[in-house]
């Protein structure tokens, strides 16, 4: 079993982000940036099908040099290999920029599995892994909470707003999971030495043949403006000294709750 | 006038409710069009010409309904082609999303998704998405070929019928669905079991986090829900945790919710969940850390233990109901 892991280096989810005001782009220098959260699900799953139906899981990443420590910190998981697209002709790349330059870095490979996250924990569009399923021509099974590998096809429970449907595909299939399928593995310190001496082939624009295609001279959309929303006023905050319950009560008794 | 397509979600014939939110946006940017697909589609007709359609393609094959995706984008490109609408709107759902970012690299167009508002700006379209849990807003133009194609997030929009009520004219498509590629099929479907008011429609929501401690914990919550007929909601961090089903889940990857009153229980507030909340008419928050950002989003808040509160509360709430 041939699987393919997406996965993207982020602004830590736990530092409050801010946008450059002059470029509209997230702000990325001075920043701590980890490996997405969510994709650590995506890697997660895609060790465990391997780990129950053998076969090897290639890690890939665009972004920028240093997206190099996302793809280790999942090699260091127990990803075999990784694929950094990297170049400067990148930068500042719309969803379907990315789409387009991950279908080409894996042109000619098969991969019976591919997974990704539902979406990036700070871009939230989750588009990628539609519109990669779209160029590859793939079925995708998205909204996965569980994931199982049967006979050349793939089973998930997609997740829905009152429950989840049981959902099939033949393989090769595209999946996306949800933070709930697993509980993500911490590398081992032997995963890390391990991840250090794992192949990353590093794949620039000469490489994907995508001229015009992607990057910045092929955005579909483009930010023209960044405001402060109107924030909510805070209200009165009160310490709990063993009236705080009843305070509660009478603030829903003057909303006329109760 | 710009020519303004809904894709228009329905389950045994009846519209979502954020397909009423995308008609009523819809008819105040353009002539509407909608789309209805799958078993039954034609029975929302009427109640899509209510919220202002003016015309809907109906297509009742099953395949729309037990076909992830594939199928409606093959239908909606084709008529895209032919009819080349000016705007196709989406609600942010879970087949929302996966037909439109199919059909974004199908047509190469711009997909812009968490949309809270469509306004038309010089002969085009601006598309404002709240990030960072709501606190900026950001204004983005499409900048390829029509369609540009939007999601609007569930409950961004207040749904109003149109003031004069016009019965759409219908196109009803027989196309053959291809059967011929490889697709995601739907096997069966599972309701998780839910008690009291659903939560998209709950007026009072009490929502539990990771500060409650344990997952039994969420006893006390159902408790204080049931004495104020409330729904009951979680934060992320609880459901990835396996303490709730996701059903659950109020945020950026679950429900967008406008209660007249959320109380946050042990809920930290990260933006993750607020963008899912922060509409919410009145917000009560308890926890014990009084760095916790709901505290700058609450109307009342109560730095303290929910343990000794919660308790304290429901038989606050009791004893005055039984006054």
């Amino acid at each position: 079993m041939n699987v393919l892991v997406c996965v993207k280096q982020i602004p830590d989810p736990n530092v409050p982000g801010k946008l450059d005001p002059e470029t509209k782009r997230l702000v990325r220098d001075g920043v701590d940036v980890v490996l997405d959260p969510g994709d650590e699900h995506a890697v997660e799953a895609a060790l465990q099908v391997i780990e129950k139906n053998g076969g090897e899981a290639t890690i890939i990443s665009m972004g920028p040099p240093r997206a190099m420590e996302a793809i280790r910190r999942a090699l260091a998981m127990g990803g075999h290999r990784g694929i950094l697209i990297t170049d400067p002709g990148l930068e500042n790349s719309d969803a379907l920029s990315t789409a387009r330059a991950i279908a080409a870095a894996i042109k000619g490979q098969t991969y019976d599995l591919i997974i990704c996250g539902t979406e990036s924990t700070d871009g939230s569009s989750g588009a990628v892994p539609a519109q990669l399923a779209e160029l590859l021509g793939l079925p995708l099974l998205s909204f996965a909470k569980k994931l199982e590998i049967m006979e050349g096809k793939a089973q998930i429970d997609r997740q829905t707003d009152d429950g989840y449907d049981v959902v099939e595909a033949p393989l090769p299939a595209i999946v996306t999971v949800t933070g709930g399928i697993n509980e993500a593995r911490y590398p081992a310190l032997r995963g890390i030495m391990q991840a250090k001496n794992k192949e990353v082939k590093q794949v620039g624009l000469n490489d994907l043949g995508l001229d015009g295609q992607v990057g910045k001279n092929a955005l579909t959309e483009e930010v023209v403006e960044i405001k402060s929303a109107e924030a909510r006023k805070a209200g009165e905050v009160v310490e709990d000294k063993g009236e705080g319950a009843k305070r509660v009560a009478d603030f829903l008794a003057e909303l006329k709750v109760i | 006038m710009a020519n303004i397509w809904v894709f228009a979600e329905t389950v045994d014939g009846t519209p979502t409710p954020v397909v009423l939110e995308l008609l009523t946006k819809a008819r105040s940017l353009g002539e509407v069009t909608a789309v209805a697909l799958g078993p039954s589609a034609s029975k929302s007709v009427q109640t899509l010409g209510k919220y202002g359609a003016k015309k809907v393609y109906v297509h009742e094959d099953p395949a729309f309904r037990d076909v992830l995706a594939t199928p409606a984008v093959d239908l909606l490109s084709s008529l895209i082609q032919k009819d080349q609408p000016d705007l196709v709107l989406f609600g942010m759902t879970y087949d929302g999303r996966d037909v439109a970012s199919r059909l974004s690299a199908r047509l190469s167009t711009a997909l812009i998704a968490n949309a809270s508002d469509v306004v038309s700006k010089d002969g085009g379209w601006a598309i404002v998405t709240p990030v960072f849990g709501g606190t900026l807003l950001v204004t983005t133009v499409p900048r390829a070929k029509a369609p540009t194609l939007v999601l609007i997030r569930p409950k961004a929009v207040a749904a109003e019928p149109a003031a004069s009520a016009t019965t759409p004219q219908v196109e009803t498509l027989t196309d053959p669905v291809a059967t011929d590629k490889p697709v995601a099929r739907v096997l069966r479907r599972e309701k998780e079991k839910a008690s009291g008011p659903k939560l998209e429609d709950a007026a009072i929501i009490v929502s539990g986090g990771r500060g409650l401690g344990a997952p039994e914990n969420f006893k006390m919550l159902d408790e204080l829900a049931a004495e104020l007929g409330a729904a009951v909601g979680a934060s992320r961090a609880v459901v990835d945790a396996g303490w709730k089903p996701y059903s659950f889940q109020i945020g950026q990857t679950g429900k967008t919710v406008k209660p007249a009153v959320y109380i946050a229980i042990g809920i930290s507030g990260a933006m993750q969940h607020t963008v899912g909340m922060k509409g919410a008419k009145t917000i009560i928050a308890i926890n014990k850390d009084p760095e916790a950002p709901i505290f700058k989003l609450a109307d009342l808040g109560v730095i303290g233990d929910v343990h000794k509160i919660v308790p304290q509360l429901i038989q606050e709430v009791r004893s005055r109901k039984s006054k």
